[in-house]
């Protein structure tokens, strides 16, 4: 499964990191704790995260993440866009919490 | 074995700043990547490495990394020129932190990262004095 068919089935908001809707995705990993997600994120996971500053994309980008999703319509800093507009790591908005975008995650089999 | 070293790379780390915090690591995995070394090594280079950039980053007044390549392994130091760490041993134990607020607010200070360093490197070598420096030396070999 396309990123993209992700934001389609769960209706997300593209804010940045639109070159990377061709990633695939595989897996979720959902925690705030970076260091815990460097250890057990892999590759082509979809993480979902209210983390909102710059280091995400960091993050992502090392661990080859497909996306971040970011719950409840939280906002997101503009200079963590522009990070992940340079890495092409799309960052996605919903406005359903955590629990319930793993639930639709599910769902779709990712 | 030939082992001369192939390549060297120093990126500056800076105190504070997590904007930036993570940009060595980004450069070294992209050199890592053209040199075709094998991708489950890499993701441990790019662990070991981040989590070196980023206490840097948030526990020193700053200081550098350096990476050392050979054709068979990666050397890297983490150099920073204090605070230092007190006492080496509980700072290597899992969830062990002295973050600030701020740091922990960003998701930082699960007291996770050193462990996380040993858990990638072949070798880990730790040595600090306070009020002086803190220097991590970390071997990965690529097979
Ligand atoms: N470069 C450093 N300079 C001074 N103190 C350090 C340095 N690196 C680590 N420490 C000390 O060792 C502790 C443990 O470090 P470790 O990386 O394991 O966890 P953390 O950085 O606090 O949290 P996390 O890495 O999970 O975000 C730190 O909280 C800090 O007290
Ligand atoms: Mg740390």
């Amino acid at each position: 499964m396309k990123v993209k068919d992700i934001v389609d089935a769960l209706k997300l908001r593209v804010l940045a990191g639109e070159k990377g809707l061709n990633r695939e995705a595989n897996g979720v990993y959902t925690c705030d704790l970076l260091s815990w997600v460097m250890s057990h994120g892999k590759k082509n996971n979809v993480w979902i995260t209210v983390q909102i500053h710059p280091n995400i994309v960091a993050v992502a980008s090392l661990l080859e993440f497909s996306c971040i999703i970011i719950p409840e319509n939280i906002s997101v800093e503009e200079t963590t866009l522009t990070k992940a507009n340079e890495e092409n790591i799309p960052i996605l908005q919903s406005n359903l919490n955590a629990y319930e975008i793993c639930v639709e995650l599910n769902k779709l089999g990712v | 074995m030939l082992m001369e070293e192939l390549l060297s790379v120093k990126y500056d780390v800076i105190s504070g700043d997590f904007i930036r915090g993570g940009e060595a690591s980004s450069n070294l995995k992209k050199l890592l990547n053209q040199l075709g070394i094998r991708s489950d090594v890499v993701k441990r280079i790019c662990v070991a490495c981040y989590e070196a950039e980023m206490n840097i980053v948030i526990h020193s007044v700053g200081g550098y990394i350096q990476a050392k390549i050979y054709n068979d392994r990666i050397e890297i130091i983490a150099y920073d020129n204090g605070p230092g760490i007190p006492d080496i041993e509980l700072a290597m134990q899992e969830g062990y932190s002295t973050a600030s607020e701020i740091a922990r607010e960003m998701g930082f200070g699960g007291g996770m990262g050193l462990p996380n360093i040993k858990r990638s490197s072949d070798e880990f070598y730790i040595t600090s004095e306070v009020g002086k420096y803190t220097k991590l030396k970390i071997i990965i070999y690529f097979d």
